[in-house]
């Protein structure tokens, strides 16, 4: 639901990270990693991002969304699961006590500019 | 050519938030954000909630609707300072954020608060990924919302400390499993401390009450 606001921080995320040198260099990518364990429909994303980039320097860069899966790791016996289902505990000893190692991610990683002519 | 970033989209919001933290540390004051869908019974239930710390516990509220008064003109009854936001002002958004909490505190004495409860937007989505400062997170799911809520809104029940079943006055008109749902709830998170409670005949209210007094107690001591 505020995939719009999300999509308008990219934005700036974006902007500041280009030097000014390169600022009329056009943008043809921006690579987000995004954790199964947020609350962002990467399909919305995807359109609120081409809609808040349109008449501008970012307008027809793509998107690219790296989903993560949600990685835990056991305090007990140390063990690294996966989660696909919403039951948060130890694949292996079945302990409930978990630290999150990944699935929470929203994060641009890198920015692809085109070739300077 | 690539550039490298690595920058969290919600920094701006976290670092907010970690400001708001700062503040409301150095002014001793517990911080309660208390999430649900629409209609599950959060205003109801502070109501109960604030006429039973009031006055020993200094309370405050912060409540965020997309539009109204309502909730806070409930709430005011209680004789607890009432700061209402209306995220239409801010595009109509579905969750309180960080800058704006930051915002409503400043129309609060701080210096006569010791326990500031958000009460966010209703929305069982979004709320959850936006810090807003808090110490503590709770979420109501009240029983005529179905069992399996927590399994289909995992972010939320995840990140929640203290899950509080609702409307339990209701139970012998519905075919409603309140084991399932509690099951449901620990199995999202097995840490979370579920009560069960009926906002409308305050049954089950005082053990819940109990914890917010003693976390509130709990702060001020650290300091």
């Amino acid at each position: 639901m505020h995939e719009m606001g999300i999509a308008m921080q990219i934005v700036d995320i974006v902007r500041q990270a280009i030097p000014p040198q390169m600022k009329d260099v056009s943008v043809e990518a921006v690579n987000l990693k995004l954790g199964k364990l947020t609350a962002v429909v990467p399909e919305s994303l995807r359109f609120c991002f081409t809609v808040v980039t349109k008449d501008t320097s970012l307008e027809g860069a793509k998107l690219h969304i790296e989903e993560l899966p949600i990685v835990v790791q056991c305090r007990g016996c140390g063990f690294h699961s996966t989660i696909d289902t919403p039951e948060f505990k130890c694949a292996q000893c079945g302990g409930p006590d978990l630290d999150i190692l990944s699935g929470r991610e929203l994060t641009v990683s890198t920015i692809e500019m085109a070739e300077e002519t | 050519m690539e550039i490298k970033v690595v920058r969290k989209v919600l920094d701006v919001n976290d670092t907010m938030a970690a400001e708001n933290r700062r503040l409301f540390a150095e002014k001793n004051i517990f911080v309660f954000n208390l999430m649900s869908s629409p209609g599950s019974g959060k205003t109801a239930l502070l109501e109960k909630v604030l006429a039973r710390l009031m006055p020993e516990t200094r309370c405050a509220v912060i409540v965020g609707d997309i539009c109204t008064t309502c909730d806070a003109d409930r709430l005011s009854t209680t004789g607890v300072p009432v700061v209402q936001v209306n995220t239409d002002e801010f595009g109509g958004d579905c969750h309180l954020a960080a800058h704006v909490i930051r915002r409503a505190a400043n129309d609060l004495d701080l210096d006569a608060v010791d326990l500031l409860i958000v009460e966010n937007v209703g929305n069982l989505v979004c709320p959850a990924e936006f810090d807003v400062g808090e110490d503590k997170r709770g979420v109501v799911l009240s029983v005529t919302e179905g069992e399996e809520k927590p399994l289909k809104y995992p972010l939320m029940f995840r990140v929640c400390d203290v899950a509080i079943l609702n409307k339990i006055d209701l139970l012998p008109h519905l075919d409603y499993d309140v084991d399932l749902a509690e099951k449901n709830i620990l199995s999202v998170h097995p840490q979370a401390l579920v009560y069960r409670v009926s906002a409308k005949t305050s049954e089950g209210i005082e053990p819940f009450v109990e914890w917010l007094r003693a976390r509130t107690a709990e702060k001020q001591r650290k300091i």
